[in-house]
């Protein structure tokens, strides 16, 4: 078995309100210092040995993430 | 009238407008025939109604797994030989994942859940669900959701005014945050409409803020008369 994280982040011309929310209790907080919040998902996979790139790339694509207005990383 | 015009409304687990859609299609005048996600759409259906809710829970996405469901893959197909679609709120969102529709709906930008009596305008009356409606005519229909914000790269946005593919905009304040007011689009054909405002809940004065919204259900029965 072998461990697939997928991260998902909405794309930087995207409107994020729960980021700006978050960023908006971070200085209720009296936080300083942070100048941005984005809130994404993470996904973590148990895959078999031989599960290939091209497909983990591929539910990535089709299911975790919506192309139109998300970006995903992969690590394995 | 002779033989009615049979159509059909996909209900999704979590869907919540069904049973309203299918009251609209009848009092439209067409014969509503109640379709089950998990079957693909095999009966005789001229055109297809997804309703708003919030199917499969909204999980990982609005509408994200619902686009993976039976029914969506005749639904699919259908739409793209010319069937006519009509995605309320939820159904929207699931239009806009299965790709049938440009761009994405996103957590409203005051990120509270909105309900209320909503004026739009009709920008494209030309569309199998607009037909009998007049190019700039305002309704009030109500609006309900969280997730309504219309977004999409600035290009799609450019090219949807450019082909005349917003189907309604919001008039006064913007309920939801929605790229340049939009309220509703349609495909280039423009067999398929997505609209967040939900028209089902506006087909009589006893149950809602005015009749408008009965014209969306009368237009395709026009659209599929005349065709």
């Amino acid at each position: 078995m072998a461990r697939v994280v997928v991260d998902v982040v909405m794309k930087p011309e995207i409107l994020d309100p729960q980021g700006q929310a978050i960023l908006g209790a971070l200085t209720r907080l009296g936080i300083e210092g942070v100048n941005s919040v984005r809130q994404g998902k993470h996904f973590e996979l148990d895959v078999d040995d031989d599960l290939d790139d091209a497909t983990v790339t591929k539910l990535a694509d089709t299911l975790l993430a919506n192309p139109v207005i998300e970006d995903f990383t992969i690590s394995r | 009238m002779g033989v009615s015009v049979r159509v059909g409304v996909v209900t999704f687990p979590g869907s919540l407008d069904d049973r309203d859609a299918v009251r609209a299609i009848r009092l439209a005048g067409a014969e509503p025939v109640p379709l089950w996600h998990g079957e693909k759409w095999l009966s005789d259906v001229a055109a297809v109604v997804l309703p708003g809710g919030f199917s499969y829970g909204d999980y990982l996405r609005c509408g994200a797994i619902a686009r993976f469901s039976p029914a969506m893959e005749s639904v699919i197909d259908g739409a793209r030989n010319g069937l006519p679609v009509l995605g309320i709120c939820n159904g929207f969102q699931v239009l806009c994942e299965a790709h049938l529709l440009p761009g994405a709906l996103i957590r409203n930008a005051e990120r509270r859940f909105v309900c209320r009596d909503q004026r739009i305008r009709i920008a494209n009356a030309g569309t199998a669900w607009t037909a009998d409606y007049a190019d700039g005519q305002e309704l009030v229909i109500p609006i309900k959701n969280i997730d309504g914000g219309y977004v999409a790269a600035e290009r799609v946005l450019d090219e949807l005014e450019g082909e005349g593919r917003v189907v309604a905009r919001y008039l006064g304040a913007n309920p939801n945050g929605s790229y340049r007011d939009i309220a509703g689009i349609c495909n280039s054909a423009g067999n398929v409409v997505g609209l967040m405002p939900h028209p089902e809940h506006a087909i009589d004065p006893l149950t809602g803020p005015s009749a408008d919204g009965l014209g969306f259900f009368s237009s395709v029965l026009t659209s599929l008369v005349s065709a």
